[in-house]
């Protein structure tokens, strides 16, 4: 998996020896691959970046127990901080009602696997590893019913759960220069 | 007041520090200001002191008698116990002219943070992913590239007024406006090479949670700014010092602060700063992008008091996303007839503009009203035209509508909204 994934960052470097510096001012310099993979934490929806590593709503139930039951409760609704598993409600619901509840709003389920890598814990950011992020992720997705909990995830199944809100989000305008705020909107 | 007495080693002390062959005589006249009516001798005496410190020559304060401060917005205390810092609102009822002073300038974060300390010798940008070329610049290294200085404001997405707001601080203290220094955000992607496809940006900082923001290439390609500087100094802590990026007339979550990465991407990513930015209408997400066209009365403003009728200088602040602004109306008599405002300066493209009107109060009670009318033609609303249009009371977006101040009888003024 990982060594897929340098493969165009190698080529890159291998060939790139010429342009270590920009082509027009002749500044900066080529990262290094460690730099730039110790930096990338983006997560493309597609997963594209997603690391190795893998877990369980099961294996999650420990991590969840030392790292973030105390501020979001035992379960996962109560506690101080943000409720993370969606309240009762009829059948029919649009499931964007259902919320601002991490794993039940987001679009995709790279965007759980991201907020919980860059911004959890609270003050104790990047102290996950990346099998407690899958571990963690698993559990939120199966307390909101999206996923049994012996399912395993990683970087190829993560991205294949289906959030209920997938097409429910809409997308930013196709933006232009000296366009109006909103196309017809008379202010 | 005796504490502040200044003591002869103070003294001698400022006189080594000045040395120059002025004299102490000198250097006294040329700081002591002409007395000012209603100030007292011994606050004269004691002045001289408190500016004139080498401390203070290096690097000035203003006066002790302007006391105009930030406040957190929404009462939220900021540091909280845990030492977060939440939304801080600028004191536009005291804002003089179209540029918001460093240590006034609103600022937000995220999900509140802990304004990191940088060094930037130790600060890199790293511009990667769809690129021919990756690159890694030390802040001296940017410095070194062909850069611009314009004057943009950045104002918050929750820069909403209700009728539960008493004071401009309130209502809209979350915009401000700066000179901004850096370089073109297109310089660094044309030196990268952007790869067909790639028709994203991610941009993000280096602070606990690595904010992150998505912004479409278009808009990075044309005029997002990769500053380093505010009003002519290195940019402040609070403003992401060592460097962050300015995206002119787009709301203020995308203005990524302490900036260490931009990514060139092929969609649009849903990143940190994106996820709770979604809507689930095209409608509102596209009024939750761009900024419309806004004005706001500064003076007269909610909380203050008129001392009587007669003649007033009412003044105010104009912006737009759109552009610059063309021209703000005001109405004295709560939207019977609008007259044109007198603009201070040429307007600069997504730059708050200061305006002003000469009023004469006759002591009756009335409402005023501004409104912004921007280059390209969008005129700021009414909080009533918005919720003819959408059908349904609020506003939806960006709140740009036009905030109505009520002059009572006894010169009082206070939010109109219902």
């Amino acid at each position: 998996m990982r060594s897929l994934k340098l493969l165009p960052v190698l080529i890159l470097l291998g060939t790139s020896t010429a342009l270590a510096q920009s082509p027009t001012f002749g500044l900066g310099r080529t990262p290094t691959t460690e730099e730039v993979l110790a930096w990338d934490i983006s997560i493309s929806p597609t997963g594209l970046e997603l690391p190795p590593g893998q877990g369980t709503a099961a294996q999650g139930a420990r991590v969840y127990r030392l790292r973030c039951a105390r501020c979001h409760g035992s379960d996962g609704t109560e506690g101080r901080a943000p409720r993370l598993v969606k309240r009762e409600r009829p059948a029919d619901t649009h499931p964007w009602n259902l919320g601002r509840i991490l794993p039940i709003r987001a679009p995709y389920a790279t965007a759980v696997w991201d907020y919980i890598n860059r911004g959890m814990p609270l003050n104790r950011e990047g102290t996950l590893s990346a099998d407690e992020v899958y571990r963690l992720t698993a559990l939120l997705l199966h307390w909101n019913d999206l996923i049994a909990e012996d399912e395993v995830m990683d970087a190829k199944s993560l991205p294949l759960v289906i959030m209920p809100n997938r097409d429910a989000w809409a997308a930013l305008p196709d933006w232009t220069p000296g366009m109006p705020r909103l196309l017809g909107y008379p202010h | 007041m005796a504490s502040k007495q200044p003591d002869r080693r103070a003294f001698l002390k400022r006189g080594a520090a000045l040395a120059g062959g002025l004299t102490l005589g000198g250097v006294e006249s040329a700081v002591t200001p002409e007395p000012a009516s209603g100030q007292s001798v011994e606050d004269q005496s004691v002045e001289p002191d408190d500016y004139s410190t080498p401390e203070l020559i290096a690097y000035g304060k203003r006066s002790r008698h302007v006391t105009s401060v930030r406040e957190p917005v929404n009462g939220r205390p900021s540091p909280d116990e845990f030492g977060l810092v939440f939304h801080i609102g600028t004191p536009l009822q005291d804002q003089v002219g179209a540029i918001t002073p460093s240590s006034l300038h609103y600022f937000g974060t995220t999900r509140g943070s802990i304004v990191p300390e940088i060094d930037p010798a130790e600060h890199r940008l790293m511009i990667h992913g769809m690129v021919d070329r990756e690159l890694i610049f030390t802040m001296d290294e940017l410095k070194r590239l062909p850069s611009v200085t314009r004057l943009h404001f950045i104002e918050c997405a929750g820069n909403r007024s209700s009728s539960r707001h008493r004071t401009i601080i309130e209502s809209h203290g979350m915009t401000s406006c700066a000179e901004w220094t850096g370089v073109l955000l297109s310089t660094l992607l044309e030196e990268a090479g952007v790869q067909e496809g790639g028709t994203w940006i991610v941009a993000e900082g280096i602070e606990e949670v690595k904010g992150a923001s998505s912004l479409p290439m278009a808009k990075a390609m044309d005029d997002i700014i990769v500053a380093y500087a505010m009003n002519g100094e290195p940019l402040r802590p609070q403003q992401g010092f060592p460097l962050r990026i300015v995206v002119p007339g787009f709301e203020g979550i995308l203005h990524v602060k302490w900036l260490r990465r931009i990514k060139v991407v092929d969609q649009f990513y849903m990143t940190y700063n994106d996820y709770g930015h979604l809507r689930q209408d095209s409608d509102d997400a596209a009024l939750s992008f761009q900024v419309g066209p806004k004005s706001v009365i500064t003076v007269p403003s909610g909380g203050q008091q008129l001392p009587g009728r007669g003649f007033y200088e009412v003044r105010g602040l104009a912006w737009s996303g759109g552009g610059a602004v063309a021209r703000v109306e005001v109405s004295t008599d709560g939207g019977e007839s609008w007259f044109a405002a007198d603009l201070r300066g040429t307007p600069q493209r997504f730059a708050h503009t200061a305006f002003s009107f000469d009023w004469t109060w006759d002591g009756s009670e009335t409402v005023l009203l501004s409104r912004c009318i921007d280059e390209i033609g969008q005129v700021q609303p009414t909080r009533e035209q918005v919720a003819e249009f959408w059908g349904r009371p609020g506003v939806r977006g960006l709140d740009n509508s036009i905030q109505p101040w009520r002059i009572e009888g006894d010169g009082s003024v206070h939010n109109a909204i219902a």
